[in-house]
């Protein structure tokens, strides 16, 4: 017989061999990390880093299309519209919740995202000056993001799993309402459709970008892969969005712009020509105009509401449960 | 190309070793406290836990918590508890998903109490 | 595969459409129901009215919603969303309830015949034809008016709305029962901040207090009726606006005294301005946003 435990903080930890060893198995076994079980540091950090820059990518999201709120062309566009910022303000939120399940904490976060120190979607540092760019960002960059996000319903670290799966239900209305807004405009006038093919000349190479780069090119792969924090590789993730757009492409009645689209029959893929990174750098190197005037935008949320944190806080101060 | 990742769910994200991740050694008094959410979703089923958000006190985050986790009609009760008023069950070597790791659900950097009249540091 | 399973069952998440806040194709808000104006009720009175209520709610979803992306925090970026969304619903029953009674004015000389009623409504009526109060038109300096304008707009439209339950216009009745619950969880939602702004800090108390000086006035004229509303009442359709003002001044006084706030005057009772189309330059240029891209492109559909 056992002695029994008295103080709970005082039974001894195994050894970190063990605890990897633990911790090794239950990723082999596809079963779910938890925000108290022992993890790698490097496991630990690099889910911060992911789950910080998604929840920053989701909040600083808000911004382009939050644009087009005010001047949304009908109030049924408007409310779809309103429902979806309001979203994405929600997956923030949820994935802030999950970063600050390891040991983060989300002001700290919004401040690093403030200082630059980290980084968000190059998506989102593209500007939005026509209405359609709404309807083309549902569908071709919310298109993108559920084949990015799909896979990470079965992410590895259980909270973040779950905070996608909340997520992923709630993108396919984001993308089903971009889309009927392009169909809408595409059985409009004749200007309407010159704009959509205009947003949608603009956002494709973008849109395929955000896969990030090729998988040589693409070290820290692997290591996400082992750790089941990635899914699929960036390529593969690529081509499913490629394979998936090309006939929604076709039942629009828009052209993508790359000459060198074509069905391969042999491999039962569409193939795509080649991505000009070099646009894509200058985009990333995030020193354009829309880069500052989306941080500036968050830090004057952050600081001109400063107060009103800080009242809220001393009024919960005062009237606190059991005080006078 | 080793300066960008594509992990997270809008990919194509800048990264690198700068990236920094470790929280602040003092922490910020700037937040509100965090609360976990639990929801009955319809009659005849328990509350289950939903999620968490960070309100200034327990009125404010069932606001939010209504807002947030029932706005399309997920829930018909919700319960908020700060994260801090959880305790858990012990960690117990035996189980090897159960390894020690404090004795706090939520681990986060709490509040230090900062006397009156120094300023926001 | 696995994800193309979880892919597809979430893009055709058709049968769960329920689940969904809005689904696919328009959706007229008034589908399905009998729009026919009971006996003895003058359709452009009722149409007026529709405006007058339809018009305030349209206005201040459009206030609230200048603060997406700039709210306090993200959970407050949440809850001013949802509390825009609802106000932004009553507007479009609301505008098609006036539509459907045939009140177009000049809207439907501007707007193409394929633009639905609550859109040639709230895009192509010019700012002289708007119903709104100035309450609503007036801009937010900061959080604090933000949240003392909607406690006492939602105040006023709640005392309202609960009365209008009974309304004679079946449909108006039923668009006052939606929007009391809508609205009570708005007033509460503002007045539980107010509280917290008028005895947090010092700061926040000065910010509140200035809030109150700045929003008081706009109340004098809400509480005249206009003729429309004094015939209405009568005929037991509407709800005249000086039977709800002590109701309202005592809610408004008690939030006030909790916050810890001095209580203003009560503003004297003016004519009605907004609900007779004479506006600020605000208004003009909130609707110069609301409505720019729809007017740039009339024979557009959206």
């Amino acid at each position: 017989m056992s002695a029994p435990t008295l103080d709970r903080s005082a039974t001894g930890s195994p050894d970190e061999a063990t605890l990897q060893e633990q911790f090794d198995a239950t990723i082999a076994a596809d079963r779910r990390i938890e925000p108290r079980d022992w993890m790698p540091e490097g496991y630990r950090k690099t889910l911060v880093r992911q789950v910080a820059q998604h929840a920053h990518s989701e909040i600083i999201g808000m911004q382009p299309e939050g644009d087009w709120l005010l001047a949304a062309p009908s109030l049924r566009r408007k409310a779809v519209l309103l429902a979806k910022v309001q979203d994405e303000a929600g997956h923030g939120l949820y994935l802030y919740s999950a970063a600050e399940t390891l040991g983060a904490d989300r002001a700290d976060l919004t401040d690093k995202l403030i200082e630059g120190r980290q980084k968000y979607s190059s998506i989102f540092n593209y500007p939005t000056p026509a209405y359609a760019d709404v309807g083309v960002i549902g569908w071709l960059v919310d298109g993108a993001a559920i084949c990015n996000q799909v896979p990470l319903c079965r992410s590895s670290y259980g909270p973040y799993a779950r905070a996608m799966i909340r997520v992923c239900k709630e993108e396919s209305f984001h993308q089903r309402q971009g889309y009927e807004l392009l169909m809408t405009m595409m059985r409009g006038t004749d200007e309407q459709r010159a704009m959509v093919q205009d947003a949608v000349d603009r956002w494709w190479w973008p849109s395929l970008m955000m896969f990030g780069p090729p998988d040589d090119e693409s070290p820290n792969t692997a290591q996400s892969m082992a750790w089941g924090i990635k899914r699929h590789t960036n390529d593969e993730l690529r081509q499913r969005f490629v394979d998936m757009t090309v006939p929604q492409a076709q039942a629009l009645g828009v052209t993508l712009p790359d000459p060198d689209l074509a069905w391969d029959a042999d491999s039962g893929h569409w193939r795509f020509g080649a991505i000009d990174w070099e646009e894509f750098r200058r985009v990333l190197a995030g020193d354009g105009p829309k880069n500052a005037e989306r941080i500036a935008r968050r830090r004057a949320a952050r600081d001109d509401n400063a107060w009103v944190v800080e009242a809220a806080t001393a009024y919960a101060r005062k009237h606190e449960r059991g005080a006078a | 190309m080793s300066e960008v990742t594509a992990e997270g769910g809008h990919g194509a994200i800048p990264t690198g070793p700068e990236v920094p991740v470790q929280p602040r050694a003092r922490a910020v008094q700037r937040d509100w406290p965090l609360y976990e959410v639990f929801v009955r979703g319809k009659r005849g089923l328990n509350h289950v836990h939903v999620g968490s958000l960070h309100a200034p006190d327990d009125e404010m985050a069932i606001d939010a918590a209504r807002d947030l986790y029932t706005r399309r009609n997920e829930g018909v009760s919700i319960w908020v508890v700060r994260a801090v008023d959880i305790t858990a069950s012990s960690p117990d070597e035996k189980d090897p998903l159960f390894a020690p790791s404090g004795d706090k659900v939520y681990r986060h950097p709490t509040f230090y109490e900062i006397p009156d009249g120094v300023p926001h540091i | 595969m696995h994800e193309e399973t979880v892919y597809d069952a979430l893009t055709n998440a058709h049968g769960e459409a329920g689940h969904w806040a809005f689904g696919t194709g328009f959706d007229d808000p008034l589908a399905g129901v009998d729009t026919t104006v009971p006996d003895g009720i003058d359709p452009a009175d009722l149409g007026a009215y529709c405006l007058m209520l339809g018009d305030d709610a349209l206005v201040l979803a459009q206030r609230l919603t200048q603060w997406i992306t700039r709210a306090p925090e993200l959970e407050e970026e949440v809850a001013i969303g949802n509390i825009a969304l609802d106000l932004l619903g009553q507007a479009r029953l609301l505008l098609a309830r006036a539509g459907s009674v045939g009140v177009l004015g000049r809207s439907r000389e501007q707007a193409t015949a394929t633009i639905p009623d609550e859109d040639a409504l709230a895009y192509f009526r010019d700012v002289d034809e708007f119903r709104s109060t100035a309450l609503v038109a007036a801009p937010d300096a900061d959080f604090a008016q933000a949240v003392v304008r909607l406690v006492a707009a939602s105040t006023v439209r709640l005392a309202v709305f609960t009365r209008l339950r009974s309304s004679r216009d079946p449909v108006l009745a039923a668009i006052a029962a939606k929007g009391v619950h809508e609205l009570a969880y708005h007033r509460d939602h503002a007045a539980r901040w107010v509280l917290r702004l008028g005895d947090g800090t010092e700061e926040s108390h000065r910010r509140a207090r200035s809030a109150v000086e700045a929003v008081w006035p706009l109340l004098a004229d809400l509480f005249t009726a206009t003729d429309v509303e004094e015939r209405l009442a009568a005929a037991g359709v509407a709800v005249d606006p000086a039977a709800v003002r002590d109701e309202v001044r005592d809610v408004l006084t008690q939030v006030l005294e909790r916050a810890t706030l001095p209580v203003p005057a009560w503003p004297a009772g003016a004519p009605p301005r907004g609900r007779l189309g004479e506006h600020g330059p605000e208004l003009a240029e909130l609707l110069g946003i609301l409505q720019g891209l729809a007017r740039q492109h009339p024979a557009a559909t959206w």
